[in-house]
């Protein structure tokens, strides 16, 4: 695995090629957008039945990240859980799983406009955190230095587009870490256009590779979309 | 029985006498189900509808009586135009309508309350109108139901779509009669099982099928080239052609060959002949503009595709020219049955091969034309993400016992040999999703009522299913439109409009356009006043070559000379068997040469050229397992050739059945094609929701690919429902593994392994060939970093800090 290494507003970070991002300093692990229990709400909003195993996938990936690099403190970046009622969808397995990886360390859920309210799988609620002067919080806000998700960033270069980190010299936006999670293109003005002229984005895969994101554009582009809508 | 003194008059009036099978449909009428096979202009529509003429002409029928289904919109619309004449003349009390998926919302609602005598409809429409609570009122009276070109729908899962709709319309209305008007096949037996309400008879009713078609190769002055597939070289002998006959229709295989030659038509048209172009990729203004010209004869020819292919009556065409091989005998004898209306006269053909093997192709399929020898593959048992969609939609009807809709389905042929298991795995996959983790007992879709009936969970989502309704693979397109007027001009693919960066041109309706913007999912473009565009395609279906036409051409390489083709190609022939070997029917030639400090390797399949393309995937694959070094591949219909930096020098092992097989199963895991196949599985079947064009344009971030689904799937329930038949339907269409297996059967490991000095005479044309694919593998990764940091150079970004 080879991480990308790069300072922002004081923090040494690292983005993993698996969209987690990591500060060594604090030994913390950094997630966002999990969504865990989508499924679980498609099929209770009288929607399609889609294949029950994201929540398993998405822990296997977070398992494994954390085997890894032992954090002492593990932040989920909001939209952890699809909707509140999605926390009594995880079965007796996630939540022995969520139980095993919380011991022994910080765990903070910082609340998303998916779970905007505290659940009860362990853990600590807050709606932000600071790391130096660096906030961190679900939705960028115009008060940077800020590290947030919500916007699913994602980026093609060559072939299919891939989830990827977008970062300026005051604000970071991480990837949907959640196996059911889409993605708005970084080039896509809603997003692009939080950013200052030179930004960068850094593709998610089996490495993390950095690349620099078009300068803003001020016609709409069109969404890209990509796939069916489950 | 005789006709009704009034029909009998009006048939005098116009000078007609009845057509011996359309009496013959008369005499049989009460039969449960009949299947008229009859060349186009025989009078078919007519035929099949005289018995429902007959029989609502004293005005007692109260409601509906026929159901009229084709697979096109337009041909509904104009059988309704016909059908008005004897009805107007005769002054009979009917009334006809149509209802597609352009019928008005207050006209539909109608029509479901008071329905009309006739209603003219489409498999999808007719599926949605079975969905309603309404529809025991409506069919109830339903006497009869004819299915016109059911030749056409027996090809595609519409037809199986449609036959489960009419048991559902069987068990509404018991007693109905079908009937189903067909083009020649070659299999018309097949078509009368799919129709007959199993396991009762439908008897087959064959009319004269007129003189022999007059079919020729076109003789140019120009040789054809040696490779491509445009038949560029042909304009002035076709245009020629034009000149001498009424009107021409010129078929192509590809939408993007029926533009290029269309554009250089217009090149050489230096008289200005009227010449319009016709393919599905057009904006429908676009297209009823040409089609109102041909029904008014002001057009002397017309470029286009498979969209002309089925019954509509376009006026008096008197030639049909077929550019490119026809791949099909089958449907090349329907396109030359569009020529000529007159029942008696005899239909007339050219066809025009592409390149040098195409001489060959043609030459065997005008064999196959004279020797009545049609090709078709068996179709398999009905698809089982069809049957999901059928229980989803009898579910929006009302309540249902799981034992009728089991004896309903089980009465459609393609179903009839359907267990009950099978049925049951089907209704379980609706109800809960049917996965080895039982996740949704709590949100399932159909729930068991107290005495045993299966519902809907929640009525909303009868919505959704009806939304979702047809079995049509929708590729994603984008509009093209002309900067500034906003004119539309057509679609192209989403995946090819991706490609595309300002500034490059191509055809689009006959004219080259130049890429300037994206705007709200369409593509602005500006003309350009280039003659050549810079890229020459955009997808289009390839069909490929039949098994049967196949075996003619390998029957051909094994004579000993071959008068019947032209001295150009029939030399051509001659040096393959004098510098290498030509390839034979139950062995697999396979040649290795040098050329240019690359080595190739030739593999003559005769599969088709889907299946050389998986084979050319799946060989590159192991190729590089084994560290040869494959570079790149290129399928034709009739071979794949490989090249790479090392030469292989026994290709046997890589040939193993079982080799391929397991790169097979390995290639399931992760191929962009089979997660097309399992999108198009599951959107039928309804796991996935059609990607409707207000849902992409909404661009929300709870949007996510289906890939994502499909990867999931494959790692936690590989033997899911949807992954079985994602597996099945890999056997044949893009994929085409069935066709691989059969060459493997056909060969048992007999391989001759010709190594050369030179490049081979057979092989040479390929080198040529367009649609060329680079072996991405391990390097793909190493592409994206490269292109990445070369970015981040150019970019200037030491500004940032790393």
């Amino acid at each position: 695995m080879t991480a990308h290494p790069f300072t922002f507003a004081g923090l040494h970070l690292q983005a993993f090629p698996s969209g987690a991002l990591w500060i060594a300093a604090e030994m913390t692990l950094v997630v966002s957008d999990l969504h865990f229990g989508k499924s679980d709400r498609i099929a209770r909003r009288g929607g399609t039945l889609i294949p029950p195993y994201e929540n398993t996938d998405t822990l296997e990936r977070l398992d494994a990240d954390i085997s890894k690099h032992s954090p002492a403190t593990v932040i989920c970046l909001g939209d952890s859980f699809d909707d509140l009622d999605g926390v009594a969808a995880l079965d007796d397995s996630h939540r022995a799983t969520l139980t095993r990886l919380q011991a022994g360390r910080q765990w903070i859920w910082i609340e998303g406009n998916h779970d905007p309210g505290p659940v009860d799988v362990g853990g600590t609620h807050r709606a932000e955190v600071e790391i130096g002067n660096v906030a961190f919080r679900h939705i960028a806000t115009p008060a940077t230095p800020e590290v947030s998700g919500h916007y699913h960033p994602k980026l093609a270069i060559t072939g299919r587009s891939r989830p990827c980190f977008v970062y300026d010299k005051t604000r970071l936006i991480l990837p949907a870490y959640g196996t059911y999670t889409g993605g708005l293109s970084a080039q896509h003005p809603d997003l692009r256009n939080l950013f200052a002229d030179h930004a960068i984005a850094v593709m998610t895969g089996r490495k993390a590779i950095p690349v620099p994101l078009k300068r803003k554009v001020p016609q709409a582009l069109p969404g890209r979309w990509r796939g069916s809508r489950p | 029985m005789t006709l009704p003194p009034a029909f009998e008059e009006w048939f005098a009036q116009r000078g007609w006498a009845i057509h011996p099978h359309q009496q013959d449909m008369l005499d049989r009428k009460d039969l449960s189900a009949l299947l008229l096979i009859a060349p186009t202009g025989g009078g078919k529509t007519l035929a099949g509808f005289l018995p429902t003429l007959i029989e609502l002409a004293d005005g007692t029928h109260d409601g509906l009586h026929t159901l009229y289904v084709s697979p096109l919109k337009a041909l509904a619309a104009d059988i309704k135009r016909n059908l008005r004449t004897p009805v107007e003349e005769m002054d009979l009390p009917i009334r006809i309508e149509d209802r597609t998926g352009d019928t008005s919302a207050t006209q539909k609602k109608r029509q479901r309350a008071d329905p009309p005598h006739i209603l003219l409809t489409t498999p999808e429409s007719l599926a949605l109108l079975t969905s309603y609570e309404d529809a025991p009122r409506m069919f109830a009276g339903l006497r009869r139901v004819i299915v016109d070109e059911i030749h056409a729908l027996s090809e595609s899962k519409r037809g199986d779509q449609l036959m489960l709709a009419l048991s559902r319309l069987e068990a509404l209305a018991p007693g109905l009669r079908r009937v189903g008007l067909s083009a020649t096949v070659e299999n018309p037996g097949a078509i009368a099982a799919e129709l007959a309400c199993h396991p009762a008879p439908c008897p087959i009713l064959q009319a004269d099928p007129g003189p022999e078609p007059d079919i020729q190769m076109l003789v140019t002055d120009e040789q054809p080239p040696w490779s491509g597939g445009g038949g560029k070289y042909s304009i002035p002998a076709v245009l020629d052609q034009v000149r001498q006959h009424n009107t021409t229709l010129i078929f192509h295989n590809t939408r993007a060959q029926a533009e290029i030659f269309f554009h250089n038509l217009w090149l050489a048209n230096d008289e200005g002949l009227p010449i319009g172009i016709h393919h599905g990729s057009l904006d429908r203004a676009q297209r009823e503009k040409v089609e109102a010209a041909m029904v008014a004869g002001s057009l002397k020819a017309i470029v286009c595709t498979g969209t002309l292919d089925l019954g509509i009556d376009w006026g008096d065409v008197d030639l049909i020219i077929q550019v490119g091989a026809p791949k099909n005998v089958k449907r090349l004898v329907q396109r030359i049955g569009r020529a000529n209306h007159r029942y008696n006269a005899p239909s007339k053909a050219l066809l025009v091969p592409a390149n040098r093997f195409e001489v060959v192709e043609c030459v065997a399929a005008l064999e196959a034309v004279k020797a009545h020898d049609l090709d078709g593959d068996p179709k398999g048992s009905g698809p089982r993400d069809v049957l999901c969609q059928h229980i989803l939609i009898r579910a929006c009807a009302g309540p249902f016992e799981a034992d009728d809709l089991y004896a309903e389905v089980t009465s459609v042929g393609a179903f009839a040999g359907l267990s009950r298991v099978a049925f049951d795995d089907c209704l379980d996959f609706c109800a809960t999703g049917g996965y080895a983790l039982r996740a949704y007992d709590k949100w399932k879709r159909l729930l068991k009522t107290a005495d045993g009936a299966w519902q809907l969970r929640d009525p909303r989502a009868a919505r959704v299913i009806r939304m979702n309704i047809g079995t049509i693979q929708d590729t994603d397109t984008v509009k093209v439109r002309m900067k500034g007027n906003f004119k539309p001009l057509g679609d192209i693919e989403e995946a090819f409009a991706a490609t595309l960066t300002p500034g490059d041109t191509f055809l689009i309706g006959g004219q080259i356009v130049r890429y300037d913007s994206m705007r709200e999912l369409s593509v602005q473009v500006t003309r350009d006043a280039n003659k050549v565009p810079k890229i020459a395609t955009f997808m289009g279906t390839k069909f490929a070559t039949s098994t049967q036409l196949q075996q003619r051409i390998l029957r051909m390489f094994q004579q000993d000379s071959w008068p019947e083709l032209p001295r150009h190609t029939a030399e051509w022939l001659g040096l393959q068997r004098e510098i290498s070997k030509l390839p034979e029917r139950d062995r697999i030639l396979v040649e290795t040469f040098s050329f240019e400090a690359r080595e190739y390797l030739c593999v003559y399949g005769f599969a088709g050229r889907n299946a050389q393309q998986t084979l050319g995937l799946l060989l590159t694959q192991r190729m590089e397992d084994l560290g040869l070094h494959p570079m790149g591949f290129v399928a034709t219909d009739y071979a794949t050739l490989y090249w790479g930096l090392d030469p292989v020098t026994d290709p046997t092992p890589l040939l193993r059945p079982e080799t391929i097989q397991d790169g097979f199963e390995h290639w399931l895991s992760g191929n962009a094609v089979m997660k097309k196949t399992f999108r198009t599985a599951a959107t039928i079947a309804g796991l996935i929701e059609r990607n409707l064009p207000q849902a992409r344009k909404s661009g929300r971030q709870a949007t996510f690919s289906s890939d994502i689904l499909y990867d999931t799937l494959y790692k936690y329930d590989p033997d899911h429902l949807i992954l079985q038949i994602t597996r099945e339907e890999a056997l044949e269409g893009l994929v085409d593994f069935g066709r691989i297996t059969e060459m493997l059967n056909r060969t048992q490991g007999r391989i001759d392994h010709v190594p050369l000095t030179r490049i081979s005479p057979l092989a040479a044309p390929m080198l040529l060939e367009r649609g060329r694919i680079p072996v991405a593998g391990a390097a793909q990764d190493r592409i994206l970093e490269e292109t990445a940091s070369l970015l981040m150079d150019n970019a200037g970004l030491s500004q940032l800090p790393q």
